[in-house]
């Protein structure tokens, strides 16, 4: 009993900061077609932004209430100023060329904004570890658990939850459906297109952003600690499907659970599972598991 | 008669040529400068607290040698008299990548020397071009034993000890501190260094203390994945109460603040064989009673050693850089003092500015004092150093404000290494025999 629930918390977890990070890759791919490198930009500059706001806190003796609006805050600013800034002055001008030129645009951008972090923030790693620390650690099925990293697990239903309802239940979510669905005929519906793209680049941002804000204060936030991610969740929406939001949460949850049934029973295997299982699903279904159906064009 | 003239001057220039090049062969040119490749990271998540105070440690030696203001017995100006033009580099990127920029550096830019690197599988690679290149280098930090227990190098050296020393060190201290532990697992880096560290310390814990037990599940991540939640929870649920790390880099750090909110180190005993620069960067947050190596004595281990070479080294560290030195540090700052030591013994035994093979014969099993110790390069055929390792429980100095350790104990190289000439190994599974250990 100790070990199931064990491997399944510890699943959730780590799903749980997958999906918040290939969400807002998947997202971008669905409704843009783009293969987004630089999703771990976002990610890192989430992380640094939160770590300096956190380490601004305790410097001045602010309150700590203060630790959680400031990583949200940090995302969404982070998500605002370099979504639109790579939305506007770079993509946007690349719409109409080849995919693949399109990867290698945001794989340079991706280049261009660790070296912009090491500029800006130096190489010394940051330890922003209060909110962490402040939180404690509570007793599950006889193991201590960090409250905050249990946190996470909230934050990505309401992530979820949040998609759901924005896709199915609002005005806007029809009509992000209806571009990812087919985007010549949405722009033939009067649909503006081109704001479509550049608000959901900049949501796909923000979700970035706040996977990196919030893991900040678990981690040593140190130059090119975003790597690692970006191939993690490129594998979640591989298996889960390209542009699919139901296939990011499926894929997070079957990396994150399989990931640690391996880690406590064969650690030697940890990687090898998820790739296994990316594989497997190239095979048998290349689209993934829950690819979004494409309108036949005659 | 021209054609006689032209005979004339032809004779009397190659017969200069052949007087310089006689001149020239048998030593080479006086030089004001040697240039010298140092690498270590600067960029990625090992150079904050790895490469950065890697490359500081190293720049408050090389311009002290340079200006003549090094302490005793490094009070000479230059390395044989030559200043060193310090061309520094990033090790990230991998193995490919450094080869790749190792030649740059000695067919391009001509160097005189290499000096650094940090990482094992960079030291695996660069090992066998630096031999066949013929470009004297001294590795710095990394630690694999596989370097010189496969093949001898003709010239390459290192003057850090290797990982078995560092791993059958923390397994004496676990049988000398916690006699009563008799299981053990850990969590290491899944590559060269990581692998080998677990493996002699299980190697060396199944030879001090024969009823000990492994876990058959010890943790291996990946280098650089930065979450540790599961791995935690595994290690939470193994029996074993000993937890053996050779993290390094972000790493310690990351795996260290994920298992402080867990209470995991008041529950276990966790040894760390290079965590010193966590515990550092956490400061007074660091746990109490980890216990902590620096690969030797240096570091955390050295602050209250009071040799005056170390002590000037802390104050110059200090001074400069606003900061205690680490572990890399000393490590890259002692690579450049074997330089300095080999050049000028080199230089004294040839008469003139010595050529690179006359440093190399000038480097082999030298015996070089370092800021805590003097160093003995006694194995690898006279390339690889043995030196002390220590071990402590760290312990926060609240008068002093600084990160400090206590219950030092430090296992001499000949407690802790196999002869020259046998594989680790053998030795370890033969029982360690000829081994004295205080």
């Amino acid at each position: 009993m100790q070990f199931w629930a064990t491997v399944l918390l510890d699943g959730l977890t780590y799903a749980s900061y997958l999906f918040i990070v290939s969400l807002g890759l998947t997202i971008i791919f669905g409704v843009m077609k783009i293969l987004n490198v630089a999703h771990g930009s976002f990610y890192a500059w989430g992380a640094y932004t939160a770590a300096f706001a956190i380490g601004f806190i305790t410097d001045n003796e602010l309150s700590e209430a203060l630790f959680l609006p400031a990583i949200l805050i940090s995302a969404i600013l982070v998500g605002v100023v370099l979504g639109y800034v790579i939305e506007r002055f770079i993509l946007r001008k690349m719409y109409n060329q080849d995919i693949h030129l399109i990867v290698l645009a945001t794989f340079g951008v991706f280049l261009i904004f660790e070296d912009l972090i090491i500029i800006t923030f130096g190489v010394d790693p940051y330890l922003p570890y209060q909110p962490a620390m402040m939180l404690g650690w509570v007793d599950i099925v006889g193991l201590n658990r960090g409250v905050y990293q249990l946190t996470l697990i909230l934050l990505a239903s309401i992530v979820a939850f949040a998609c759901w309802y924005g896709l199915t239940k609002t005005k806007w979510g029809k009509l992000l459906q209806s571009v990812i669905y087919d985007r010549e005929i949405s722009v033939a519906m009067g649909i503006d297109v081109t704001k479509v793209y550049v608000v959901t680049f900049i949501g796909g941002a923000i979700l970035g952003a706040l996977g990196g804000a919030y893991v900040a204060p678990t981690t040593s936030v140190s130059p090119g600690f975003a790597i690692d991610l970006v191939v993690l969740s490129f594998a979640v929406v591989v298996i889960g499907g390209m542009g699919s939001i139901p296939g990011a949460l499926i894929g997070s949850l079957i990396v994150g659970i399989l990931r640690a049934f391996a880690v406590h029973q064969a650690p030697i295997l940890e990687l090898f599972v998820v790739f296994a299982v990316m594989a497997i699903v190239l095979i048998i279904r290349p689209e993934g598991l829950f690819a979004p159906p494409k309108p036949r064009k005659i | 008669m021209e054609i006689k003239i032209f005979n004339k001057t032809t004779k009397i220039a190659s017969a200069s040529m052949l007087v310089a090049s006689c001149l020239f062969a048998g030593a080479a040119m006086a030089k004001d400068t040697v240039k010298v490749g140092v690498v270590s990271f600067l960029t990625g998540p090992a150079a904050g607290v790895f490469g950065v105070p890697a490359k500081q440690g190293a720049q408050i030696v090389i311009d002290a040698i340079n200006n003549g203001t090094m302490p005793a017995p490094y009070n000479t100006q230059g390395f044989a008299g030559a200043k060193m033009n310090p061309v520094f580099s990033d090790e990230s990127g991998g193995g490919t990548k450094q080869v790749g920029l190792f030649r740059d550096f000695v067919e391009k830019q001509k160097v005189d020397a290499m000096i650094g690197y940090i990482s094992s599988g960079n030291c695996m690679a660069i090992g066998p071009i630096a031999d066949e290149l013929k470009m004297l280098t001294v590795f710095s930090t990394c630690g694999t034993p596989r370097l010189y227990e496969e093949k001898l190098r003709s010239h390459v050296f290192r003057t850090q000890a290797n990982a078995v020393g560092d791993s059958l060190a923390a397994a004496r201290y676990i049988v000398d501190m916690y006699p009563n532990e008799k299981n053990y697992t850990g969590i290491n880096q899944n590559y060269a260094w990581g692998q080998d560290s677990y493996k002699f310390f299980e190697l060396g814990m199944k030879q001090m203390s024969p009823d000990s037990k492994g876990s058959d599940k010890p943790q291996f991540p990946k280098l650089f994945v930065g979450q540790y939640g599961t791995e935690i929870s595994a290690l939470s649920l193994d029996k074993a109460k000993v937890v053996h790390s050779s993290f390094w880099n972000g790493d310690i750090e990351a795996f260290t603040l994920q298992a402080m909110v867990r209470g995991f180190f008041q529950k276990k005993i966790f040894v760390s064989s290079v965590g010193g620069s966590a515990v550092d960067a956490l400061g007074k947050k660091f746990p109490d009673g980890i216990v902590m190596g620096t690969r030797g004595n240096v570091g955390l281990l050295a602050r209250d050693n009071k040799d005056p070479l170390n002590l000037w080294f802390i104050g110059e560290y200090k001074k400069r850089f606003n900061a205690l030195p680490l572990g890399p540090s000393y490590q890259y700052a002692r690579s450049i003092l074997a330089y300095k030591f080999a050049m000028d013994k080199a230089m004294k035994k040839a008469g003139k500015f010595p050529t690179q093979d006359q440093v190399i014969a000038a480097m082999k099993n030298i015996k070089f004092k370092s800021f805590t110790e003097t160093i003995s390069m006694a194995r690898g055929g006279g390339h690889q150093a043995v030196h002390s390792v220590g071990y402590g429980l760290t312990k926060y100095n609240k008068k002093g404000k600084t990160p400090g350790a206590e219950k030092v104990k430090m296992y001499g190289p000949e407690c802790i290494y196999p002869p020259a000439g046998t594989k680790s190994e053998d030795w370890i599974n033969a029982g360690m025999p000829g081994a004295k250990c205080k």
